[in-house]
This record gives structure tokens, C-alpha cells and sequence, in this order.
């Protein structure tokens, strides 16, 4: 089997437009959530989220790109360009053919869905823009991708609500691994903080309306975010040959389903999917120094996350880290496990370890070491990145060190 | 118009599949086999029925005003909310 390395990632969400703006946050702990800023939100009963802020489309895409990008795309091409401009790669010939796109995304173009809901329902018009489906649709960021860089291999999206993205990296990582491709752009977006995007969320009764404090007492729900997270996935001799910097490994890769039950976790089904991943990877739970946990802050993940990271791991679930960044970036849905990734390189890579932060008071059923409030310097070689969606399905992505 | 006790009372039946007769005021949700999913559901038809807001967070069920300990609790604290949120 071939071995996979990571050569290039980029971003935007709330913490940051780039990568280097989003590891400085989330060293310092620094909060994206605040007040929405959208059309209707007086209408709102969860008004806060994770949204990217002094972002002007304008500057970066010309007119008829906007007309054909909604913004889940717009974030995964601005995001795509910091990845491919870390690489240093330009796909031609055989390697374009051997190149591809794999993107997690839960509801693809959902604010061109809402406008244009709007328009004809609320606003009674009979005719909407030319561009509208191929606008929305959930491939429509994979595809851009592909013809802005010339990859012609597999290129496909993944939708499996907030495990998209790592779904997503999974089957980049196996793309590569089975010697289909040689370098696969992957990773998700979402943009669903748009009136209707949050108000269904809203209908769960699962949001919180102050903040996002996972494994703390004193939570009370989850909070919306939005960006997109792009990394290049390349096989490692090829990378190796070029000369080119590797960020850390993809080791293993693992997912599960429950079969239980349309929203609610179980810990049976997640742990399943962590020790998947270990054994996929070849590490023994020692290894394994920091996770990025799925932490929504909701009553429910934290507690099933921390029993089953506490079974897969027994005595050794007490001397790791583990962190829910979502605390700072929010919760990107489809995109999440994307965003998270760079906290996982940034363990590996720099031995900083990103806080939960909004800690405020242990709860008995979450008591594993989650980083509170404040970033940690350690060494960690091997990490584990999870996400649990709901429709009971769990991927996990384990990466390691260079 | 029936009372809102009897209203209430038909929608919990409605979610947890029982006759009206079977659901008994003293019955906690538990009992009556309805989950926290079809809690948040009964909790919308409620909303919707009378034209009110619930203050309800499934992370924290048994705080806030919302009492849900058991068939009467509820039926009690819509009818609080009936009279609060009373338009005009």
C-alpha cells in the first residue's frame, strides 16, 4: 500500500482568511462566535454563530464568478488556493489524470437555495437566474476545483452531514493509498448560516443562544459556524521526490454507522469507529498524544464522545488531550472536520495543542484532560481527528508526525 | 373549543400513539414512551396548536420555566404560557 502525506492546506472560517491567522487564534484562543450579521435574523430565535466577517467576494472573484459560485464554493476556492500555492504543485499530462477532488460538504449552495426561495415564494417572482442549479449543487465546489487546476482524476462530493469533510479525507486518503491517484485535493466547506440555514437548526432545540462550551457543566448546545478547509493529499514518494515540505501523515482511517438512531449518538458506534481508525493505522492507543474531539457542546456528543474515547483508550484516555476547537471556530457542519484538521497538523507540526475554550465547570461524565481555555505546548507524534454526524454515522482520521 | 388541558392532552397521545383515555395527568413523559425526539416534536405541535413560544433547550430539559416532569406540569405551564402570551 502506498503511504499518503499532507503538502499543502488552506482556509477560511471565523478565526481567520488564511491558515497562519486561524493557528494564531487558536493558540490564543480566540472566540469566532458573535452576533449574526444576516437578512431576518430579528426573526431568529439563535441569534450568534461562527460567521467569516470583513470578507468581500468582490475583491478576490470577477462578476461572472460570483454568478456561478455561491459562497460555500467561493470559501472552498479561496481555501483551495492557499493548499495548492503550498504545494507548489501544477497538474499536466499524467499527473492531472491522476489527480482528483474530494470535497465533504452537508448542504452544498445553501444560500443560493434560500435567495432564491425568497424570490419566487416569498416575493412571487416566476423566473430565477439561468445559474441557479448548477450554483447550488453539492459537487458544484469539487468541480470548480477541478477545472481551476486542471485535475482530472476522481473528483466527487461526500454529504454526510457533519462528518462530510472527514468522510471526505477518508476517501482521498484511500484513493491514494490504493495507488488510483497520486494527489487528491479534499477537505469540505459549508455556508449555512443564511435565515433559513439557521432557523432549521433552530427547530431542533439543540442550539445555544450565549456560546459553545463543550465538556463543560455548564453547556447548552451547539453553535453554528461557516468556512471551508482544503489540504493537498499526496502519495509520499511522490511528494518525497519533489522535495516537497510535508506537513504531517495520513496514517488511518476509519467509519462506522450506527444503526440506531437518526439524531442521537452512541458510544458504541463512535468508539467502534476510533479504534477502526487505530488499528487501520497500525498505532497503539499509547501513541496517541492529542484528538480533536467532535465536541459540539450539546449534552449528548460530549458525553457519549468522552465514554467512548474513555473505552477505546481505557487507563491511557486519562494521559491524552483532547479538544473541541469548535469552542473558537463553531461548528462547520459539513466542513468541520476539515477546519479541525489544521489543529491536528498544528499538534503535530508545532506542538501547540488548541483549547477547548467557554470551559467553565468539570462535568463527571466528560473527565478527560480537554484543554480548557488555554493552548498547550506538547509533544504529540500521532493524533486522531473525529466526527460523529447525525444519522449515526462516524468517521475517524488518524494522522502522525514527520 | 375543548380546554387546553384536553388539547394538550390530545397531542402528547397523538406522539406517543395511545388512546387520549391512556394518558394519565400524573404520567411522565417516560412513561408514556416518548423519547427526547418526540419530546422536541411534541413540543412544536404544542407551539403551533396554540400560537405560542416554548422555552425549551434539549441540552438542559429540566431547566428553564418549562416544567416537563410530567402530563399536568405541561399542561400547567402552557396554560401560563396561553395567558402570558396572550396577543393584545
Amino acid at each position: 500500500m502506498k503511504r499518503v502525506v499532507i503538502t499543502g492546506q488552506g482556509t477560511i472560517n471565523a478565526l481567520g482568511h488564511d491558515v497562519p491567522t486561524t493557528l494564531e487564534a487558536m493558540r490564543e484562543g480566540r472566540c469566532g462566535i458573535g452576533d449574526l450579521d444576516i437578512r431576518d435574523v430579528d426573526r431568529l430565535s439563535v441569534k450568534i454563530g461562527a460567521q467569516v466577517r470583513g470578507y468581500d467576494p468582490g475583491a478576490l472573484f470577477n462578476r461572472q464568478q460570483i454568478a456561478l459560485y455561491d459562497r460555500f464554493t467561493q470559501f472552498t476556492l479561496i481555501a483551495s488556493r492557499e493548499a495548492l500555492a503550498q504545494s507548489g504543485l501544477t497538474f499536466a499530462g499524467q499527473l492531472a489524470a491522476r489527480s482528483g477532488v474530494v470535497l465533504g460538504t452537508a448542504g452544498g449552495g445553501v444560500n443560493t437555495w434560500d435567495e432564491n426561495y425568497r424570490s419566487v415564494y416569498e416575493e412571487g417572482k416566476n423566473r430565477v437566474h439561468p445559474f441557479v442549479v448548477p450554483k447550488l449543487m453539492n459537487n458544484a465546489a469539487a468541480s470548480h476545483v477541478s477545472m481551476e487546476w486542471n485535475l482530472k482524476g476522481p473528483s466527487f462530493s461526500v454529504a454526510t452531514a457533519c462528518a462530510s469533510s472527514n468522510h471526505a479525507m477518508g476517501q482521498a486518503f484511500n484513493l491514494i493509498r490504493s495507488g488510483m491517484c497520486d494527489v487528491m485535493v479534499t477537505g469540505g466547506s459549508e455556508a449555512m448560516l443564511t435565515f433559513g440555514g439557521v432557523k432549521a437548526w433552530e427547530g431542533l432545540r439543540v442550539m445555544s443562544k450565549d456560546a459553545c462550551r463543550p465538556f463543560s457543566a455548564t453547556r447548552n448546545g451547539m453553535v453554528q459556524g461557516e468556512g471551508a478547509a482544503v489540504f493537498v493529499f499526496e502519495e509520499r514518494d511522490h511528494a518525497m521526490k519533489r522535495g516537497a515540505e510535508i506537513l504531517a501523515e495520513v496514517v488511518g482511517f476509519a467509519m462506522t454507522s450506527d444503526a440506531a438512531d437518526i439524531v442521537m449518538p452512541s458510544a458504541q458506534g463512535a468508539e467502534r469507529a476510533i479504534t477502526g481508525a487505530l488499528r487501520d493505522a497500525s498505532l497503539n492507543p499509547e501513541d496517541v498524544g492529542y484528538i480533536n474531539a467532535h465536541g459540539t457542546g450539546t449534552a449528548a456528543n460530549d458525553k457519549v464522545e468522552c465514554a467512548a474515547v474513555a473505552h477505546a483508550f481505557g487507563r491511557h484516555a486519562n494521559d491524552l488531550m483532547i479538544s473541541s476547537t469548535k469552542s473558537m471556530h463553531g461548528h462547520l457542519i459539513g466542513g468541520t472536520g476539515a477546519v479541525e484538521l489544521l489543529a491536528c497538523i498544528m499538534a503535530l507540526k508545532d506542538g501547540v495543542i488548541a483549547p477547548t475554550i467557554g470551559y467553565e465547570e468539570p462535568d463527571p461524565e466528560c473527565a478527560l484532560d480537554v484543554v480548557p481555555n488555554e493552548a498547550r505546548e506538547a509533544k504529540v507524534t500521532a493524533v486522531l481527528s473525529n466526527a460523529f454526524a447525525f444519522g449515526g454515522l462516524n468517521a475517524v482520521l488518524a494522522l502522525r508526525a514527520v | 373549543m375543548s380546554s387546553i388541558k384536553d388539547r394538550v392532552i390530545a397531542i402528547i397521545a397523538e406522539q406517543a400513539v395511545l388512546e387520549v383515555s391512556d394518558v394519565k395527568l400524573e404520567a411522565t413523559l417516560v412513561d408514556l414512551g416518548i423519547d427526547s425526539l418526540g419530546l422536541v416534536e411534541s413540543i412544536f405541535a404544542i407551539e403551533e396548536a396554540f400560537d405560542i413560544q416554548i422555552p425549551f433547550n434539549a441540552n438542559e430539559p429540566d431547566q428553564g420555566d418549562f416544567d416537563i416532569s410530567s402530563v399536568a406540569a405541561i399542561v400547567a405551564a402552557v396554560t401560563a404560557l396561553v395567558n402570558e402570551q396572550k396577543p393584545g
